[in-house]
């Protein structure tokens, strides 16, 4: 049996609480909550205390998927990314870059947003780019 | 948040409008009732009877979307009973004489009309808000959501300005935001109008210096497209491809029946995300991403503290690193990046971006750091506009009463307004895939007034059919006083019973946000099913 934490913070609301997570062989089976997190103290939600359980849901998304004859089908990672930077290329070429548009998202970490929108702008040319802060 | 958590606990009055706390921010509610032991008067404002309102000096409960015309009627009585802050007033801020000039027409019956609030408790809040020594605003989208809501904001801002209560500690104009890293979404430029660090577009020096660092000058000196833009562009032709990271727009948007129809329509949508979202179902490729619990970066909470978010597992089956999925894409398409690590990221962050300019993973160890961080030598800020404010002086913006986009009439003749519930969270992605979270509501419900239910001939449980000008939906009635009579609630978390096929997307000017918290519906009992 290999036990072991991480210390990280929470994906749900704004509060940003400190925790850590619990795992067993590889699977996170459970929260316990920092009591020198400046936000939290030691104390946790609802939604913090059960916020593994969904990380290993069995309908969790674990190979690309390619519209094919209507069809979500799974395919290999190449072929998905491939097919992806080749559509939106092919459209930026024949359209321009603003008729291309970027959903950022306030659930990915400011690194993965940095990058997303320099790539919407450096690589694509476009500054078509949001997300739901105000949804 | 112009202040921080934890000072919340030391306010002397705690004025919350528009946010459901202990529901949405139950860590931030914990700073409340501290607080209240300590002696601080709390003051609620929300249509809605909410749980933080059990434990007020004083509640009330306004007609949807009149926040404006309370706050205005507060400001009217404290000028009268010389309650501002003359000193601040003079040596902070600008543009007082034309505020004080509207304030003066405002007529406290008037708005004790439009809102629903006795003039004797508009008076108490002014006074109990007024005299306070130290006191703290927090608001969240019942204020933000209307096509009032930079109004609204604005309107706050010259209630903390007229007494002196921004800049100190326990004060400011405290926005909660709701989702995890919101905050650091906005920092880092996931908006049209500004690179990160909120670098303007259009600003030709902002320009210049991020092609130079990024070594492209292809974006354009024009704000881009906002979502609805988006929605709006793909209908007529213009937006040909969609790239979605991580969100689900055909439950979180309003209006989502117009949502679904554009998306469907779309030439090329791509969908990253962790589940198979209502949006994924319509995608032509779907990627497998990380959820929080499977990479290393950071989040910025939000009293603008960056914080660590540690990879504990690794990513179910063949799903990748979303800054490295990027990454890839970027350089399929045409324009390479050769980052090692979230952490190289973060060097390139602080490079570009003022606010983040000292902040590195090695500092970030322990609690954290606030933004503004501009250097590594500085420690963070903890509280913003102490000395001064961003722009010299605070503005005080003279701002009348606008009714919502949509009242009620004969044929939609009650009030709806949308929000969270305690266990579930924004579209439900990962709550209702919780079975411990989804058991606590597996449905979703429409809370209403016992005479309203008593009129419609529905009875708790009951299925009920609630229609607006866009769309139908159903849900089960339960019957609460928290509601006043003519106003109803639904949360939004539910894609079969989705709420955002009734709300109305008519948008507010300037932040181009939806009205969310008012529109107009009908219900009658649900016969089929019921």
């Amino acid at each position: 049996m290999n036990y072991t934490t991480a210390l990280t913070t929470c994906t749900y609301c704004g509060c940003g609480c400190n925790f850590y997570l619990e795992v067993l062989d590889g699977k996170v089976i459970g929260t316990i909550p920092c009591k020198t997190s400046p936000t939290n103290e030691g104390k946790l939600c609802i939604k913090g205390w059960n916020v593994h359980e969904f990380v290993q849901n069995p309908k969790r998304l674990t190979k690309p998927l390619i519209r094919k004859n209507g069809q979500l089908l799974e395919a290999d990672w190449e072929e998905a990314l491939d097919f992806t930077a080749s559509k939106l290329k092919e459209i930026a070429g024949k359209d321009g870059p603003d008729s291309l548009a970027f959903l950022a998202s306030a659930k990915l970490s400011n690194e993965e947003n940095y990058i997303y929108q320099k790539f919407a702008r450096a690589g694509v040319g476009t500054n078509n780019i949001d997300h739901c802060a105000r949804l | 948040m112009t202040n921080s958590v934890a000072e919340i606990e030391n306010a002397g009055c705690i004025f919350i409008i528009g946010s459901n706390t202990s529901s949405s921010h139950p860590l931030v509610a914990t700073r409340i009732y501290r607080a209240k032991e300590k002696g601080a008067k709390v003051i609620v404002a929300d249509p809605r009877q909410i749980h933080v309102a059990d434990i007020a000096d004083l509640a009330v409960q306004q007609n949807l979307g009149t926040d404006v015309a309370l706050l205005n009627a507060v400001m009217k009585v404290i000028l009268d009973n010389n309650w501002h802050d003359e000193a601040f007033i003079r040596d902070r801020t600008e543009g007082f004489e034309a505020f004080k000039e509207l304030i003066d027409g405002v007529s406290v019956e008037d708005a004790s009309a439009l809102t629903g609030i006795s003039a004797e408790k508009i008076e108490k809040m002014a006074e109990i808000y007024a005299k306070a020594d130290t006191a703290s605003i927090l608001y969240c989208m019942g204020i933000t959501q209307h096509t009032t809501g930079v109004d609204n904001v604005k309107t706050l801002a010259n209630l903390a300005m007229l007494t002196g209560n921004v800049g100190r500690e326990s004060t400011g104009v405290n926005p909660l935001r709701g989702q995890n890293n919101v905050q650091g979404a906005c920092d880092m430029g996931g908006l049209p109008n500004v690179f990160s660090g909120y670098q303007q577009v259009i600003d030709q020096a902002s320009h210049e210096k991020m092609a130079k660092a990024w070594d492209s000058g292809k974006f354009p000196r024009e704000v881009g497209l906002t979502i609805p833009e988006m929605i709006t562009g793909i209908e007529q032709g213009t937006v040909k491809g969609l790239y979605v990271l991580g969100e689900n727009p055909i439950v979180s948007d309003p209006d989502s029946n117009h949502v679904a129809k554009a998306l469907e329509k779309i030439d090329f949508l791509v969908v990253q995300d962790i589940f198979l979202t209502p949006t994924a179902e319509l995608a032509h490729v779907v990627l497998p991403g990380a959820c929080f619990a499977e990479k290393d970066g950071t989040f910025t909470n939000t009293e603008r503290r960056v914080m660590r978010v540690r990879k504990a597992v690794d990513p179910p089956g063949e799903a990748r690193q979303d800054w490295e999925i990027i990454q890839e894409l970027a350089s399929r398409f045409g324009y390479p990046l050769h980052y090692e690590s979230p952490k190289a990221i973060m060097e390139e962050i602080a490079a570009v971006t003022p606010s983040y300019g000292g902040i590195s993973y090695e500092r970030l160890e322990g609690e954290g750091l606030q933004w503004p961080c501009p250097d590594p030598e500085h420690s963070g800020t903890v509280y913003l506009h102490k000395d001064k404010f961003a722009r010299g002086r605070g503005l005080f913006h003279p701002i009348e009463f606008k009714p919502p986009a949509e009242s009620t009439d004969a044929d939609y003749p009650l009030w709806l307004t949308t929000g969270r519930i305690f266990s579930q969270y924004h579209t439900g992605t990962m709550t209702r895939n919780s079975p411990t979270l989804s058991s606590e509501y597996p449905e979703n419900f429409l809370e209403m007034n016992p005479e309203d239910a008593r009129e419609l001939g529905l009875r708790q449980g009951d299925s009920a059919r609630i229609a607006s000008r866009r769309g139908e939906i159903t849900a089960r009635t339960q019957v609460t006083e928290r509601l006043k009579k003519g106003t109803v609630f639904v949360p939004f978390h539910y894609v079969e019973s989705s709420v955002n096929k009734l709300t109305n997307p008519a948008m507010d000017p300037v932040a181009k946000i939806p009205e969310y918290k008012v529109c107009a519906v009908k219900i009658q009992k649900d016969t089929q099913s019921a």
